[in-house]
């Protein structure tokens, strides 16, 4: 099997004495694409962010290409130092639901700026990297645009640019055509899928269940909090026996 | 006109430009140190910390719950008494002005900081800023296009409450304004020094106009 880039063991998350994660465990393996799915609030974007470090676990351990990011000691998650988790999280890139641009940077800048500041690169080098993103994304023409000028589908390709350009191992996706029309949902759904033809290791967050069967190798369901089933798309998609998951996955299909 | 008038209004300008000069002095060294405060203020404000947060709460009632004049005269009799130190006229008003002004501006701020999606942080963090980064390179800019409009406020009742600082004989424009108007028996210089101020605060409007087209380039 291949390597394992993401480690979660019974992760557990509460917000205000609500859980949200009833102990989660998964993983993530180099070059798979993992598709999360599952109705709103059944914690597929808190675990997203508990994983990228946007919320802190209560409890469980997560480990991350190799490195410990936090373990259980007394039922209670602890967290590595702080330079280990800064050096963690530069491992893990995340495009959001609602891109997180920022405005007051051209697109290049908001490609540029990271790998600047944070890697220490070179403006030079980051700009002709980003040039070579933007390319990718086919926005070549927009490097000089700003933000407000660029259509949603587009600002979501300027943000995956943005990940991208700082060479994640991992990207993660939260929900990343949700606030789109669903006429723009298609360009990044394309884009999705041509990261994974390069076999970039991608976990996804996602409503688009065709776009899950089609691409990811692994799904998984979650409701309630907990996962319910995990397995190829095949499986999951094809014949689970699974009640929940058949009822969720009906109210896609008659949609 | 005859000589003697023509001198008399020579004077009266000469010397009102010097208390324009004063008045701009204060005005200046108010901005200078009152804006970085208020910023630090903001911070101590929206610390988590209770101990940090609940003083600076209550340094924002203070300055804004009371009379400025009355802050004025605090500074230039009351630190004597108390502390033994004796500000010069001029030194008390900048720092009545500076501890009043930084007060409002730290509002200020906190409306601005507040006002930037906790999505921008979010993004910050990711990609691996500081948080110091995150908030000087991402944040402060967007704050900055944010609170224009009411710093432009701020500025412009700063350069008319200048002429509080009278009321510790600083000599400033309306100081000199007054003497004048008395001493002559004469409305001529209130008409002088509302032309001053008016001035003054044409060109900061202007310069709030340039400004906020400078950061209309995003929205």
């Amino acid at each position: 099997m291949s390597k394992e880039m993401v480690s979660a063991q019974n992760i557990r998350k509460s917000f205000g004495g609500q859980p949200v994660l009833k102990g989660i465990s998964c993983s993530v393996h180099q070059g798979e694409v993992l598709a999360i799915i599952g109705p709103s609030g059944s914690g597929k974007s808190t675990l997203l962010r508990c994983i990228t470090q946007l919320e802190q676990i209560d409890g469980g351990s997560i480990t991350i290409c190799g490195e410990e990011l936090a373990r259980e000691e007394d039922g209670k998650a602890v967290y590595a130092d702080r330079k280990t988790c800064v050096r963690i999280g530069l491992h893990l890139g995340l495009v959001f639901q609602n891109f997180n641009l920022f405005p007051h940077f051209s697109v290049l800048r908001n490609i540029t700026e990271a790998p600047v500041r944070v890697l220490k690169k070179s403006r030079g080098e980051a700009e002709e990297t980003a040039r070579a993103l933007l390319k990718k994304m086919g926005l070549s023409d927009k490097e000089s645009a700003y933000p407000c000028q660029l259509s949603g589908g587009q600002q979501q390709r300027v943000s995956i640019a943005r990940a991208l350009a700082m060479s994640p191992d991992i990207l993660f996706f939260d929900e990343p055509t949700s606030a789109l029309d669903p006429e723009l949902t298609g360009e990044i759904l394309r884009v999705i899928r041509e990261l994974a033809a390069e076999h970039m290791t991608m976990v996804v967050v996602t409503h688009e269940m065709k776009f899950a069967r089609d691409v990811a190798d692994r799904v998984i369901f979650m409701d309630g909090g907990v996962i319910v089933e995990q397995g190829n798309a095949e499986e999951v998609f094809g014949n689970t026996q699974n009640e929940r998951l058949k009822t969720f996955l009906a109210r896609y299909n008659e949609g | 006109m005859d000589p003697e008038t023509l001198a008399s209004l020579t004077t009266l300008l000469r010397q009102m430009g010097e208390g324009t000069l004063s008045t701009l002095l204060i005005f200046a060294l108010t901005l200078l140190f009152s804006l970085p405060l208020g910023l630090l203020i903001s911070f101590g404000r929206r610390s988590k910390y209770k101990i940090v947060s609940i003083p600076m709460r209550f340094y924002i009632l203070i300055m804004r719950g009371t009379p400025l004049m009355l802050q004025l005269f605090f500074v230039f009799y009351g630190l004597n008494p108390l502390f033994g130190i004796q500000p010069q006229r001029m030194q008390a008003a900048v720092i009545a002005f500076v501890l009043n002004y930084a007060a409002y501006f730290a509002e200020i701020y906190r409306g601005g900081i507040e006002s930037i999606p906790e999505g921008q942080y979010e993004a910050g963090k990711v990609l691996g800023f500081t948080r110091g980064q995150t908030f000087f390179h991402i944040v402060l800019p967007q704050v900055i296009k944010r609170i224009l409009p009411p710093m432009g406020n701020e500025f412009i009742t700063l350069v008319k409450d200048t002429s509080l600082a009278q009321v510790i004989a600083v000599q400033e424009l309306m100081h000199v304004t007054e003497k004048f108007a008395s001493s002559d028996v004469s409305t001529v210089p209130f008409f002088v020094a509302a032309v001053f101020y008016l001035v003054m605060n044409g060109v900061v409007t202007r310069c709030f106009t340039v400004a906020e087209k400078k950061f209309a380039y995003y929205r």
